[in-house]
């Protein structure tokens, strides 16, 4: 029997073992030594927060793995011997395997600040990361967070849910700025600082300093401010995990390195999820996509493939989604932050400053491109359809209501947005009323 | 605010603690006149029982209800037995004697609370509304902006089963054992209530006066919670003002308004069978002997049960029932929406949730055949069962035991629709219909769950949410109550219950938004 290893076991290992599972009887083995099983990444902040205990982070029940003849190791792998197709493990002990999956995830970036290693000073990625946080955060006066992400924001949020002051150091001007237009950066640093956080833009750390125990006692700023604190969480991005493979015979460059059938430079080794880079980038896609989503759909290919239909790797549209404090985000498209020379866009802002919509299409042929929405729901698989029929930017606005996705009773904008839109471009569209039969009539 | 919050939940606690001392507080004396009318009204002919309770309990002051219940019963059942031992059976009084004691009590209460009923009504639940308002009011602002709110939930002991949900489940229990079968000790607490049941009805109250009275209390002040809690999220503030709206419009004023003007005490938005006693031969015979109303009331009760819940529940699913409507689910989404997420979650849960809902399903539907045939048949009992024992039974294990006891005094371990999860009859009948016959579903967002487990845990009913919304399926369940608080808590806007179109409703093979269509279709053949 074929022995497929995976190594790690977040959602792009497991989506890989489950479909491998599903159309094979292939004998699979996921190695980690994270945690015993699988869970969820995102939802580390609930724990901390106190909205669920950690099992309830994890998706599967703890007899899913035996039913489903997946063998979970707990250990960490130390060495790919691709010739013998032999791994080495933490542990001494040898594995060997038909085909290997990496799937390794990431780790917080470090920049090589003075001080990053300090007790009190920590990412936020694992669950390790969370029981560091959990130790070193307890009756403490204030929490530095360097780097204004998705991860960051989602750190504050932690830290005040235990009323725990926070300052923020933002490198860029505007919030998020390398994704979100400046608008819509905007009306999260409102509501950041309405959450009452020190949001500091346009500021990095310099250092971090010691108390004579070794644990951090205070930053200094490149603005050369000092700031007390106990406490510094350190999201500036994260990076493949590649150390253990560098030495290896697979090619990496900042991530490992893929082609589009997600296949290494060396045969029957595959690499998946935030750890894999594209040789070339697929569309507008960055090389390495670290988000939930790619690691799942980047699962389901390799699977294919693994099981004797080569699939080369063909995402879909670009679609994501967060939550800032209490106003939710979703995109679907592009909504680049600086608007592309062939493209224009619509800004609409609700009076409360809580919702907007920012649409982008192509300024010559008007074929819709992009949305960015704030404190509105949108049906994703009306703009995956929208998207993939190439509708005009008229036709998305005219179907509007259609793509509401709020929950039943909540005040709805079409109109206002519509008439927005009129305004600006001259344009005369008139919305159509909800309709199920277009919404159901799919695929 | 902080302050004021502390304060408040102090003030509760006196309160709270007062309500419970006064059951040992008064004295209780049984008159002669009491007495004599008692006996000559319910015709008693036992002389035993009349002569012991004569000799040695009429006249005698008691400083707790305890004594003189004791003394009551045992009176009675040593009455019982002799007569029972000689065969005269026509001596023998057949009231349980908690009933029998508590009819006798309630006019021998004198007293502190007797005699200052608006003084302690203030001091027990005047002092719980002002605290507890107190408590939850300041949320407004401490809460934060608007939003989903549910920090410290499992760091808290009173919300992740720890000492303090333990000790409010064993009060609650004790609570509810108290009334449903030793009502008897707690006259002094029906008291409180008495001049507002005399306003309402012109009755003096009883204990499920008492009872509907705290309970409405308790939702409105709950409620307040809600409105609060989800002050974003219309459908949560509109669901709750609903079956507020329900509760003490339907369930309590207008039956209590009916009896004054001697009408049957009816409630038009129950249902058989959650009402199981609806067509027991007592109530079919009081609505056919109240005239007209009466006999609309039987109708109305019927047809509601029959025809219109369940075309009401293709249309909308059952949760326009479960969590706009109904009593229980009122409660439970008030004062249990502090414990929802305690519900179990597993496939394991879920099997036994199947047996036990059908089962109590099963047996109210026997129970009600049962009972019919009775009634028009004349004959007592059916295949050998006997109508009046499994009635008697029913009512003792599902009506009391399950929906209060178990239903509502286990909210603080096991989540806040154990009732409406396990047992409801009504909610299994409606379920079949939501599963296989409606148009409701919970639709999920194309790919955008993260498996984050926020659904899953808050859903009142133990429904694995997640399971289905991390493979793009829709949610279709019998046992889903259309709550709502799955959508609200998602970060990733994932889910929306909605009435649709039945087809494609079911999603056999469900695929996720987000790769290649190609491998979309393929993923779905497989
Ligand atoms: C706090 C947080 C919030 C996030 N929120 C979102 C979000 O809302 N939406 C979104 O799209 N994305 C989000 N992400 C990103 C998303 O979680 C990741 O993209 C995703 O989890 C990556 O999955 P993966 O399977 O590729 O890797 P991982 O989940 O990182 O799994 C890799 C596993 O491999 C193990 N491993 C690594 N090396 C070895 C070795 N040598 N031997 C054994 N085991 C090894 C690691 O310990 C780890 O357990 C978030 C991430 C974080 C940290
Ligand atoms: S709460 Fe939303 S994102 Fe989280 S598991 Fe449920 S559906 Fe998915």
């Amino acid at each position: 029997m074929e022995h497929v290893v995976i190594i790690g076991n977040g959602i792009s290992g497991v989506t890989t073992a489950r479909h491998v599972r599903k159309m094979s009887d292939k004998k699979i083995t996921i190695i980690s030594d994270e945690t015993d099983y699988f869970f969820s990444r995102t939802a580390l902040m609930y724990v901390y927060m106190g909205h669920m205990p950690f099992e309830n982070t994890q998706p599967y029940e703890n007899w899913f793995w035996k039913k489903n003849r997946i063998d979970l190791v707990k250990n960490r792998v130390e060495k790919i011997d691709s010739t013998n197709k032999k791994l080495l493990l933490k542990d001494g002990s040898e594995m060997s395997y038909d085909k290997l999956v990496l799937a390794t995830g990431s780790s917080p970036n470090k920049f090589g600040w003075k001080g990053q290693e300090l007790d009190g000073v920590s990412g936020m990625y694992s669950k390790q990361d969370l029981d560091t946080i959990e130790k070193y955060t307890k009756n403490i006066q204030r929490a530095v967070i360097v780097g204004g992400g998705l991860i960051g924001i989602e750190l504050a949020e932690m830290l005040l849910s235990r009323n725990i002051p926070v300052t923020f150091l933002v490198r860029e001007m505007n919030f998020w700025g390398n994704v979100l237009p400046k608008e819509e950066s905007q009306i999260i640093a409102n509501h950041i600082r309405e959450h009452h956080v020190d949001l500091r833009l346009n500021t990095e750390l310099k250092e971090i300093v010691s108390d004579e125990n070794g644990r951090v006692k205070a930053i200094i700023t490149t603005k050369n401010e000092t700031i007390d604190c106990q406490f510094v969480g350190l999201t500036a991005g994260v990076s493949p995990n590649i150390g253990f493979i560098q030495d290896s015979e697979i090619e990496c460059n900042r991530g490992i390195l893929i082609n589009r059938h997600l296949e290494t430079n060396i045969p029957d080794v595959y690499a998946i999820g935030d750890c894999a880079e594209q040789e070339n980038a697929i569309g507008r896609r960055r090389p390495i996509e670290q988000v939930w989503y790619t690691g799942r759909m980047m699962g389901e290919t390799v699977a294919q493939t693994i099981c004797g239909n080569r699939t080369e790797y063909k995402p879909g549209h670009w679609f994501n989604s967060a939550k800032f404090f209490d106003i939710e985000y979703q995109t679907y498209g592009w909504v680049t932050s600086r608007i592309q020379e062939d493209e224009l866009d619509y800004y609409w802002e609700a009076p409360c400053g809580k919702k907007a919509i920012h649409v982008v299409f192509d300024k010559n042929n008007r074929e819709f491109v992009g949305i960015n929405t704030f404190g509105i729901r949108l049906r994703h698989e009306m703009f995956d359809r929208w998207l993939n029929e190439k509708r005009s930017v008229e036709h998305v606005l005219e179907y509007l209501k259609d793509a509401n996705f709020d929950p039943e009773f909540y005040k709805q904008h079409e109109e206002e947005i519509i008439e927005g839109f009129n305004k600006k471009f001259g344009t005369n569209i008139q919305t159509k009323r909800k309709s199920w039969k277009r919404i159901f009539t799919t695929f | 605010m902080k302050i004021i919050k502390h304060i408040g939940l102090g003030i509760f606690i006196i309160g709270l603690l007062i309500f419970t001392s006064l059951i040992f507080v008064g004295k209780y004396e049984l008159t002669e006149n009491t007495f004599d009318s008692f006996v000559k009204s319910k015709g008693l002919k036992s002389e035993l029982f009349i002569n012991d309770i004569q000799n040695n309990v009429v006249g005698k002051e008691y400083s707790n209800p305890f004594a003189l219940s004791s003394d009551i019963t045992s009176a009675l059942e040593n009455a019982n037995k002799t007569y029972k031992k000689e065969q005269k059976w026509d001596k023998v009084i057949w009231d349980s004697p908690h009933e029998l004691s508590y009819n006798l009590m309630k006019p021998s209460a004198k007293g502190l609370v007797v005699e200052n009923q608006g003084l302690f009504f203030f001091l027990t639940f005047g002092l719980g509304i002002i605290g507890a308002l107190m408590f939850i009011i300041p949320d407004v602002v401490l809460l934060g902006p608007a939003g989903i709110k549910n920090d410290g939930i499992y760091h808290n002991k009173s919300t992740n089963r720890g000492w303090i949900g333990w000790i409010t489940a064993v009060y609650l229990v004790t609570f509810y054992i108290i009334l449903y079968f030793f009502a008897d000790y707690i006259v002094n607490l029906i008291y409180l209530v008495n001049p507002i049941s005399k306003a309402l009805s012109g009755n003096g109250a009883s204990q499920w006066f008492l009872y509907g009275f705290l309970y409405c209390t308790v939702m409105t002040v709950m409620a307040v919670r809600m409105f609060i809690k989800y002050r974003h999220n219309k459908y949560q503030i509109i669901r709750t003002a609903s079956v507020l709206f329900f509760q003490i419009g339907f369930a309590f004023l207008i039956p209590e308004i009916l009896v004054r003007f001697n009408m049957p005490y009816f409630d038009f938005k129950n249902a058989w069978p959650l009402d199981y006693d609806f067509f027991f031969d007592w109530n079919i015979k009081s609505l056919i002997n109240s005239g007209t109303l009466g006999i609309f009331m039987l109708v109305w009760g019927t047809i509601f049960s029959i025809i219109i819940i369940p075309i009401f529940v293709y249309f909308y699913g059952k949760r326009w029932y479960c969590s706009w409507v109904c009593g229980c689910g009122g409660l439970a989404e008030t004062l249990g929406d502090p414990y929802r997420q305690l519900s179990d979650k597993s496939v394991k849960s879920w099997k036994i949730e199947r047996y036990l809902i059908h089962a109590v399903l099963v047996f109210a539907i026997i129970m009600t055949a049962v009972t019919l045939y009775t009634f028009f048949s004349g004959v007592d009992s059916f295949f050998g069962i006997k109508t009046y024992e499994i009635q008697k039974v029913y009512g003792f294990l599902i009506g009391s035991i399950f929906a209060g006891v178990i239903g509502t005094g286990f909210y603080p371990v096991m989540g806040n629709r154990v009732w409406c999860r396990f047992g409801c009859p009504l909610a299994a009948y409606m379920g079949i219909v939501q599963r296989f016959k409606s148009r409701f579903r919970i639709t999920t967002n194309g790919g955008q769950c993260i498996s984050c487990g926020n659904c899953s845990t808050y859903c009142e009913q133990g429904i694995d949410v997640r399971s289905y919304a991390q493979k793009g399926q829709n949610i279709v369940r019998a046992s889903c109550v259309g709550c709502g608080v799955c959508s609200a808590v998602c970060p990733r806007g994932v889910l929306k219950l909605e009435n649709g179109p039945e087809e494609g409703r079911i999603q056999e093979n469900p695929t996720l938004l987000g790769n290649d269509i190609d491998l979309m279709k393929m993923l779905k053949d497989k």
